[in-house]
């Protein structure tokens, strides 16, 4: 390490200090609401800041909001009791494992009218498959898993999963890194369910993604996004939610729901078991239900909204039909929502997802 | 042919030293959204930057935390170095030896080991937790700076400060003080550093709701991270490299060149 003479240190710290009182003056404290507290765990990026202020001015009460990364580091902060939470928003299978280990409390639709008023009827019929009596989970957020591909790259349009196997496209095809979304892709070719634990059809879906491999360019996460706007391969694996802003980027995208079906992901509010401030809680489920406030979050996320009341408010028809962030789930059949496969599960497909990666 | 090698080695060290922080202050710039396109020259980025209040509370929070902790530690590490000079010289390698241990320590150990630590006191989770993590951290980085300059101290100046007439306090701060002060500085500098870059214990110490910059950063995963990082992180870069400039322009070579002057006129 470089040593510094006497002067030069002391000329940092005095600027250092300087700053730091800059910044502290700036800061202002905030205090606890009149109507007391409620705290929340969302995705990162999750919400729009402003209805968070909104709500805070509306009904007196203070917000302690905090962010997670993913479900799998939600779950024991949840679990471990170091945080009261009141509110979470896990996906689908996340809060099929907390309603089996019973972490959350049953909602009270009587105080929270606009969530049953504004949030359309078939996304209740599709959390069924993680939340069979709609007793825990209000959906806030939802899309489906699907096909990008670059136009002007490809022979045919693509329409389905099985042509991320043609080997006309070798070294052009991203695929996701995550075990779930691999082998839903497969187990959807072979016509099997994406919960499966049939070890015979799981073992026929990692042939078939060990099949694939050579023709794979990446297993990403969030780099399809970057990579298919910059015309780095022409097919990719992605969510909806990724689709509408990566077209906008660039027009020769486009994004499709393969026929062979696929997974339709939820992410939802839940009330924790032991919420300190349920009743704080359901106003806050019900304000974010609200449509003009949905629309507002829709704006900031841009991921779907189940809320219908708040897609009709969209301006841009565009947007509003789009066929992208808004398909009309009655017309497939084949659309599935994943739920927890249990320690053991889960352990079994890290298995066979470790042996298709190591191939 | 040698120097010109030499010449290429080094710029490709810079190269890769430079080239990440390269492209993300080019980037900060970028209109579009996306890594992958230039969408034109914008100084949007930082114009939302400073109204983005999350990102504002998240520097303040990171600045506040590194400051206090770090200022924290300095006095408990210092107070511990004299300490240990009166100490035989086995108990002395003993202590060493477990101040030492917790900086070779993989991080991920320390924040799961303090979060165990906090949950079975039943300490609250938030701004205080964080703090007190960071300057356990920060305790071994100050004593491993201002130890070889307490051994270095000359006895004599001391007890000669007290024969003539200086209280204990009054001679620490006059005599022993000053000698140290380097160390000490360059100890609180090291252990800013180190509570400023750090993500993992934090993330596993924090609170509901107070967020550091590592930390906010990380929780942008899902949804990309937003170009307002990198503008930030653009400005801490400059702000460091004027630092940098300002102390290797500091009036001590000015006047060293001036003396020099002086002797050639």
């Amino acid at each position: 390490m470089k040593k510094y003479r006497l002067h030069h240190i002391k000329q940092i710290s005095v600027t250092l200090a300087l700053l730091l009182s800059v910044i502290l003056c700036g800061c202002s404290s905030a205090g606890k609401g009149v109507n007391g507290q409620v705290i929340v765990y969302n995705w990162g990026e999750y919400i729009d800041p402003e209805t968070i202020r909104m709500f805070e001015e509306e009904s007196g009460i203070k917000v302690i909001y905090d962010e997670f990364e993913t479900n799998e580091s939600m779950y024991p902060k949840v679990e471990s009791g170091a945080v009261a939470y009141d509110i979470a928003c896990p996906s689908d299978y996340m809060i099929s494992r907390m309603i089996q280990n019973g972490m959350l409390s049953e909602l009270d639709y009587a105080k929270m009218p606009n969530a049953r008023k504004n949030i359309g009827a078939q996304y209740f019929e599709q959390s069924r498959g993680f939340d069979p009596d709609n007793k825990y989970a209000i959906p806030y957020c939802w899309g489906t898993v699907g096909i990008l591909y670059n136009k002007t790259m490809v022979e045919e349009p693509i329409t389905r999963w099985e042509q991320l196997w043609d080997e006309k496209y070798a070294d052009n095809i991203l695929m996701q890194d995550s075990v779930r979304d691999a082998f839903m892709v497969s187990e959807k070719i072979c016509g099997f369910s994406m919960n499966t634990l049939d070890p015979e059809e799981l073992e026929t879906a990692k042939n078939l993604l060990i099949e694939q491999k050579p023709l794979i360019q990446a297993y990403v996460v969030d780099q399809v996004r970057d990579k298919m706007i910059g015309e780095e391969a022409a097919i990719g694996v992605i969510y909806s939610g990724e689709a509408i802003y990566t077209q906008r980027e660039n027009p020769n995208l486009v994004y499709v729901i393969p026929e062979e079906g696929t997974n339709v992901w939820i992410d939802a509010w839940v009330i924790l078991k032991n919420a300190p401030n349920k009743e704080n809680a359901e106003k806050f489920i019900d304000f974010m239900c609200r449509e003009d406030i949905a629309l507002m979050n829709f704006d900031y996320i841009t991921y779907s909204t189940p809320n219908e009341a708040a897609r009709n408010l969209i301006e841009d028809e565009d947007i509003r039909n789009s066929e992208i962030a808004f398909p009309d789930l009655s017309r497939y059949d084949n659309l599935e929502t994943y739920v927890y496969l249990g320690e053991e599960g889960d352990s079994l497909y890290n298995e066979l997802w470790k042996e298709v990666k190591a191939y | 042919m040698r120097s010109v090698m030499k010449k290429i080695y080094i710029a490709l060290i810079i190269l890769f030293l430079y080239a990440p922080i390269g492209t993300l202050i080019v980037l900060s710039f970028n209109a579009s959204k996306t890594r992958a396109k230039w969408g034109g020259f914008t100084f949007n980025w930082y114009v939302s930057l400073f109204q983005n209040e999350e990102i504002l509370r998240a520097l303040f929070n990171t600045l506040f935390i590194a400051f206090v902790s770090s200022l924290t530690a300095t006095v408990i590490g210092t107070v511990a170095c004299i300490a240990m000079t009166a100490m035989k010289r086995r108990t002395k390698a003993i202590l060493m030896g477990i101040t030492n241990i917790p900086m070779l320590n993989a991080d991920i150990v320390t924040g799961i080991s303090l979060m165990l630590l906090y949950i079975s006191l039943g300490i609250r989770f938030g701004m205080g937790t964080i703090l007190l993590s960071h300057i356990t951290f920060n305790i071994p980085y100050v004593i491993l700076s201002v130890m070889p300059r307490v051994r270095q101290l000359n006895v004599s100046t001391y007890e000669a400060a007290l024969d003539l007439g200086a209280s204990n306090l009054n001679a620490f701060f006059k005599v022993v003080f000053p000698d140290l002060l380097p160390g000490i500085l360059s100890g609180f500098l090291m252990a800013f550093t180190m509570s400023l870059d750090d993500f993992i214990i934090t993330h596993f110490t924090k609170g509901v709701g107070v967020d550091t910059l590592s930390t906010k950063i990380y929780t942008e995963i899902k949804k990309g991270i937003k170009p307002e990082m990198y503008a930030l992180s653009a400005l801490i870069f400059i702000t460091v490299l004027t630092l940098l400039i300002l102390i290797n322009l500091s009036p001590a070579d000015k006047n060293k060149a001036d003396k020099n002057k002086a002797k050639a006129e």
